[in-house]
């Protein structure tokens, strides 16, 4: 498979569709397992993780998934093309920066990727649209047991599934949603609301940036523990305090309209304007900018454009997609090709922002 | 010049002093990182001995407990022969069998992150594989060690003994993974001078 066949599409989870995706960017949930049959990644020698690619390729190959899979050897890659899928979400960032054989199955859909050595042998995962964890679920479940039925998975009756770090052990399963939060933050609630999410043993971290710092304000919450519960449990887990962020969003930006209306009204003016005409541009600024006119979109503020197309330009305006996309190689010059592609694309659309208001 | 294990170039050259005389070993840098590991393993053994020595000729105390701990830091898997240290170092075990190794040792660990100690959630499906079998996949885990021994008897050129690891392999893999071309790797590809 050619990596530029995919610059052209945006990946199923970003359509900007699906139960409470006005808040709810994608659901997730992966999994991870090993063959028992040869040591953990980091305990690998070369050759043993040329033989686990080569046994999990070849018998993943016949697995029936969408219209199928196509394989990319992410050992073989550039570094920009390893980037481009870690922004696209179909490889994590580990994924990308290791070392030695190892590679990628994805559907079509962009919906199912197979990373082969990653920190486990094998890390399933299916990225849905919207609020649709039980869906992801039901589709990753499949998967499993198509891939379950061709390699032995290592397997302890006591301890589950095995896998190279303690902390995945029992069920392997992550089960995540990515949540778009600009009115929490705003209103600067968003530190009460994770605290209580820790008490309960759920992870919280930023989707872009290092550690738990946000950019954009988009959030990812997820399980920690993987044992001593059933998967459907660990996703309920996650399913139920979904309704209860969702609501809170809701209030809180129903309040900034009712109480400071003219304020956030400006302030996501100016961030659209700032799109719309600046020369060179980071891209955080750009994903802060965006977080903030997609606010503005739902709230009714901005007239002319569309939620998917914002979710595309969030993808498409991080490095390695900007670099494909433009063909720009510097760093320096990446600002500038930004900035260009920004005014480029809302070039077509009215200028004009809607006053709610007047 | 040839690797002494393969047809590759040899980029390392080794000289082991061994009772007095001297031994030059010329490898490619593959066959190189396994006669290191091995070497290292050999290194963490006598330690160990080094170690038990120690503690007997030592007061009873803290001391001891120290010592008992290093000897647990020590302990080493059958099969991939990684240490409880290097574990607890890197955060990372070394293969499926180490959960069965290190069983006891890991469980107040495992408690702590999960607060559970039992799986109960699903479980392999396919016939007379994992599921019900008392140890599940461990006794496929024991390629893992196989595989092991049968590079060591390529690297000392003990080609009955790895030809006979091999056959062993391919038993064991062939029986939980019907289909062939299962992953064992063949000396016959590997190691032949
Ligand atoms: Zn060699
Ligand atoms: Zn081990």
């Amino acid at each position: 498979m050619r990596i530029d066949t995919l610059t052209d599409t945006i990946g199923e989870w970003l359509r900007g569709t699906g139960p409470e995706s006005d808040i709810v960017m994608s659901s997730r949930v992966r999994l991870a397992r090993n063959l028992a049959q040869f040591p953990f990644v980091s305990r690998a020698t070369d050759q043993d993780r040329a033989e686990i690619e080569r046994v999990l390729r070849e018998r993943i190959s016949g697995v029936p998934v969408g219209r199928g899979l196509d394989y990319i050897d992410v050992g073989r890659l550039e570094e920009v093309d390893r980037r481009f899928l870690v922004e696209r979400q179909l490889i994590s960032r580990e994924h990308a920066d290791a070392q030695g054989a190892r590679g990628v199955a994805i559907d079509g859909a962009e919906q199912v990727s197979l990373m082969i050595n990653e920190e486990d042998h094998l890390r399933i995962q299916c990225l849905h649209s919207g609020l649709d964890l039980r869906g992801a679920w039901e589709q990753i479940k499949i998967v499993d047991d198509q891939v379950e039925r061709v390699v032995p998975y290592a397997f302890h009756p006591r301890w589950g599934y095995l896998t190279a770090c303690p902390t995945n052990v029992g069920t392997g399963i992550r089960v995540s949603v990515m949540l778009h939060l600009p009115a929490l933050v705003i209103t600067r609630q968003i530190d009460k609301v994770f605290r209580s999410l820790h008490k309960i043993s759920l992870a919280v971290r930023g989707l872009y940036g290092e550690g738990s710092q946000a950019m954009g304000d988009f959030y990812q919450i997820s399980n920690q523990t993987t044992l001593g519960r059933t998967e459907e449990e660990l996703v309920q887990q996650v399913a139920d305090v979904v309704p209860v962020l969702i609501d809170y969003e809701r209030r809180a930006r129903e309040f900034l309209v009712r109480e400071t209306q003219q304020n956030v009204h400006d302030q996501v003016s100016r961030a659209y304007g700032i799109l719309r005409t600046a020369q060179t541009i980071t891209n955080e600024e750009t994903m802060q900018l965006l977080s903030r006119v997609r606010m503005g979109v739902l709230l009714g503020l901005i007239g002319d454009v569309k939620i998917a197309d914002i979710n595309s330009l969030l993808m498409r305006t991080q490095p390695a997609h900007l670099r494909k996309l433009c063909g720009s190689d510097g760093a320096g010059a990446d600002d500038i090709e930004r900035a260009r592609y920004l005014r480029q694309h809302f070039e077509g659309g009215d200028a004009s922002t809607r006053a709610a208001a007047n | 010049m040839k690797c002494q294990q393969c047809d590759n170039p040899a980029v390392f050259h080794i000289t082991e002093l061994e009772a007095g005389s001297v031994r030059e070993v010329h490898l490619c840098e593959e066959h190189a990182r396994t006669y290191l590991n091995q070497a290292e393993d050999e290194a963490g053994e006598s330690a160990k001995a080094a170690g038990k020595g120690g503690a007997l000729s030592t007061p009873l105390g803290v001391g001891e407990i120290a010592d008992d701990l290093a000897a647990l830091d020590k302990r080493c898997c059958d099969m991939c022969g990684i240490t409880f240290f290097e574990f607890r170092n890197q955060g990372r075990l070394g293969c499926p069998h180490d959960y069965v190794q290190f069983e006891r040792e890991l469980e107040p660990l495992i408690a702590n992150i999960h607060g559970a100690t039992e799986h109960t959630g699903r479980r392999p499906t396919r016939p007379g594989v994992g599921g019900e079998a008392p140890g599940g996949t461990d006794a496929l885990s024991a390629v893992i060690g196989m595989r092991r021994d049968m590079r060591e008897a390529i690297s000392r050129e003990d080609y009955e003994a790895a030809k006979e690891a091999r056959d062993a392999i391919r038993g064991l893999e062939e029986a939980w993974m019907p289909g062939g071309r299962g992953g064992a790797s063949s000396p016959s590809t590997e190691g032949q001078p």
